[in-house]
């Protein structure tokens, strides 16, 4: 085998595409702002610099591994040219850590600290550029940017939207919409993604943490907290717990202490989307219309379709997603009991997206003009809160959801993931509820993180074609197919973030490949663990059915048309 | 909102250049060519032909001093500031314009779309420095007094 020398560890060329995988293989952590597995190669950043045996410097993201060569990566040389490169850039950044929602997070404040710069030569004579405020979802403020381009590419390669780009050059550049808009007026759905990758706060997720605790302290207000699939997965992240590990139980404890009065599990809401979006398939199966039915419950995919395809929102389902399908649900649930006691339910959502934040603010998605989830917050925003109060969460105990929607079947637990709905829904509409039907469905070709999968599955004397995708970008070039005739389905699941909801644009980071596969299983796990894997199993939801939905199934739980 | 005819002609140079991402910058040049400046619509309008977004169009043609989207005058005075022109006092070249036109580093067209005037790092004909351009027309060898005389010279002839 071919090796290639390393700060003299002998390292294996086992394929990787460069210097840099093969570092890292190696078990040396070097930094990086602008590489990412799954983007382009930019090498802008300049930190993964290495130095070879002859004293010739390059990026090791940007150059492939050759049998032979010897590099180091930590010599005087280096450690100078990466501490220059911090403090210059530095010399344009705001430096107001203390006060920067991501303080404590950010991967420049932890470089700078890393590579040892405790001063900076340099005046900042950069001019305060505005805070663009205008989305719903994230906020860009160009002050605390460093040009490393993560966002664009990842708007543009893995999204397919491209609402930001470099614009202008040298001292002038900036990343921002075309001609200075407003990521209100771009082509943006909010899905969050650039905040992800960004490594300070020039782009970070718009926090609605104060109307929470606004909402606790206020005596006339019921304070209700959904809890999102793919949150309890992710939530333990920040609090030493194994990545993947599913937290509900210890998440439901800390609402509590927080002062929540109820907590439920939007895996509730879940099951209702299945009923719904199961009885709506069979429907248009039955009339043939309106074909392929794609899923709703992905607002950043909503509002793609919306921009970019608007010739397919015909086709989308009418169904709310689960959070929106919930909350009506609740406040109804509630209605007698607020006006008895002169109190009013207030929805709290946790949710692992950033576009749900933009999705309550969708007038189709009120119930005759009222506001039904009154606000989100996303996994990061709640357990910023949990360190706000200083629980020690790793030690809590753990327990239940409130009643009576505590309980959901495994299939609703899986639509944090890509295939989940998909999978639900299947299980739905299939004659037989047992064992092998579950292993049949598992194993259609419908889970797996391939950005595009296909299966046919036979219902009764049909064969139903299924596509699942995940990715905006997945999806234009799936929709291109089918408008070109290339492809026909009956059913298409979309999630507008690679893999679903559980890499979602609120979800804790760093999201590198160890913990994408931890929280896949950490789902399945939740799902493998139910003792009703059907939707239809669910005790509770004829009981809600009967008592709340039945007769209002369409104001409820349908967008307004 | 354009007049149609802007577009028209921005389809026609489209299909000469092809619709590929790569004939952004000559599709650019031609309309620069055609209206002295870049009409932001026209921009977004392209990018969507050619397939590529509005952001990156954006990004290419603010890389490039030479696209603009501010709308131009009908003389484009472009005085050069290299160093040959520089040491040639090419500034009280640029001084006495500004003076004549009533223009400044900020403002740089004057009201009645006449003149626009801007500075440019070399023209390439340092032997004649200072020099300065009329819409492409070189005018070597200035003194403020030259200014004054073609830019009465123009206005004469525009009455």
């Amino acid at each position: 085998m071919d090796y290639m020398t390393i700060d003299g560890i002998k390292v294996p060329l086992e394929g990787e595409k460069n210097i840099l995988s093969l570092i890292r293989k190696a078990g040396i952590d070097i930094p990086t702002f602008c590489y990412h597995s799954d983007l382009s190669i930019y090498g802008a950043c300049r930190m993964c610099m290495v130095e070879d045996d002859r004293g010739k410097m390059f990026a090791s993201c940007s150059e492939q591994p050759r049998a032979g060569m010897v590099i180091h990566t930590n010599t005087k040389k280096l450690q100078q040219y990466r501490k220059l490169i911090i403090e210059l850039l530095l010399s344009t950044h705001c430096r107001d850590c203390t006060t920067c929602t991501k303080n404590g997070m950010c991967e420049l404040q932890s470089l700078a600290y890393r590579v040892g710069v405790h001063s900076v030569r340099f005046e900042n004579k950069k001019e305060e550029l505005p805070i663009d405020m205008s989305s719903n979802c994230i906020v860009r403020d160009p002050n605390k940017c460093i040009l490393c381009g993560d966002c664009v590419r990842t708007c543009a390669e893995n999204q397919g939207i491209g609402a930001i780009d470099f614009a202008h050059r040298g001292s002038k550049m900036q990343i921002m919409p075309a001609f200075g808009k407003n990521i209100c007026d771009t082509d943006c759905v909010g899905c969050g993604q650039c905040a992800v990758v960004c490594p300070t706060a020039a782009i970070s997720i718009r926090t609605n943490v104060t109307e929470v605790w606004d909402a606790i302290e206020d005596p006339n207000k019921r304070v209700v907290a959904q809890i999102a699939p793919a949150v309890r997965v992710a939530v333990g992240d920040k609090f030493n717990i194994p990545k993947g590990e599913n937290s509900m139980g210890k998440l439901v404890k800390a609402l509590r202490i927080m002062g929540f009065d109820e907590v439920y599990d939007t895996n509730f809401g879940a099951d209702l989307t299945v009923m719904e979006e199961a009885k709506e398939f069979a429907e248009r199966l039955e009339s043939g219309e309106k074909l392929p039915l794609f899923t709703s419950c992905c607002p950043g995919w909503v509002k793609f379709c919306e921009n970019r395809y608007p010739e397919f929102a015909g086709n989308v389902s009418t169904c709310r997603s689960p959070m929106s399908m919930f909350s009506p649900v609740i406040k109804e649930y509630f209605a007698d009991k607020d006006a008895k006691e002169g109190k009013q339910t207030y929805i709290v959502a946790i949710m692992p997206c950033t576009a749900k934040k933009d999705e309550i603010l969708r007038p189709d998605n009120h119930t005759n003009g009222r506001q039904d989830t009154d606000i989100v917050i996303t996994t990061q925003e709640i357990i910023r809160m949990i360190k706000q109060v200083g629980i020690k969460f790793e030690t809590l105990e753990s327990e239940a959801c409130d009643t009576p929607f505590s309980m959901a079947s495994g299939g609703a637990s899986i639509f944090g993931i890509t295939g989940g709905v998909t999978e639900a829904v299947l299980r739905h509409l299939s004659e037989d509820k047992d064992h092998a039907t579950l292993e049949s469905i598992k194993y259609s070709g419908i889970r797996g993180k391939e950005g595009f999968k296909e299966a046919t599955v036979s219902m009764g004397d049909r064969q139903i074609r299924i596509a699942v995708v995940h990715g905006l970008k997945n999806t234009s070039d799936l929709l291109e197919n089918i408008k070109a005739g290339k492809a026909e389905y009956d059913f298409v699941e979309v999630m507008a973030c690679r893999r679903g909801c559980i890499l979602g644009g609120g979800q804790p980071v760093p999201m590198g490949p160890t913990t994408r596969t931890a929280r896949m299983n950490g789902i399945y796990q939740v799902d493998q663990l139910s003792s009703i894997r059907y939707t239809d199993e669910n005790p509770f939801l004829e009981r809600v059915w009967e008592d709340v939905i039945k007769g209002k199934e369409h104001e409820l739980l349908h967008r307004a048309r | 909102m354009l007049d149609q005819s802007f577009y028209d002609k921005a389809d026609e140079i489209i299909s000469a250049h092809g619709k590929g991402k790569e004939s952004l910058i000559p599709i650019m040049q031609d309309i620069q060519a055609v209206y002295r400046y870049i009409p932001p619509e026209l921009l977004s309008y392209v990018a969507k032909n050619i397939g590529i977004t509005e952001a990156k169009a954006y990004s290419v043609a603010t890389f490039y001093e030479n696209f603009s989207f501010d709308q131009k005058g009908k003389y484009v005075i472009k005085v050069c500031d290299g160093t040959a022109c520089h040491v040639r006092k090419g500034t009280e070249i640029l001084a006495r314009l500004y003076k004549e036109l009533d223009l400044s580093d900020s403002k740089r067209t004057t009201d009645d779309m006449m003149f626009t005037v801007e500075t440019v790092s070399c023209l390439g004909a340092c032997g004649l420095a200072p020099v300065m351009t009329i819409n492409d027309t070189v005018h070597p060898a200035m003194t403020p007094d030259k200014v004054t005389e073609a830019i009465g010279k123009i206005r004469e002839g525009e009455k």
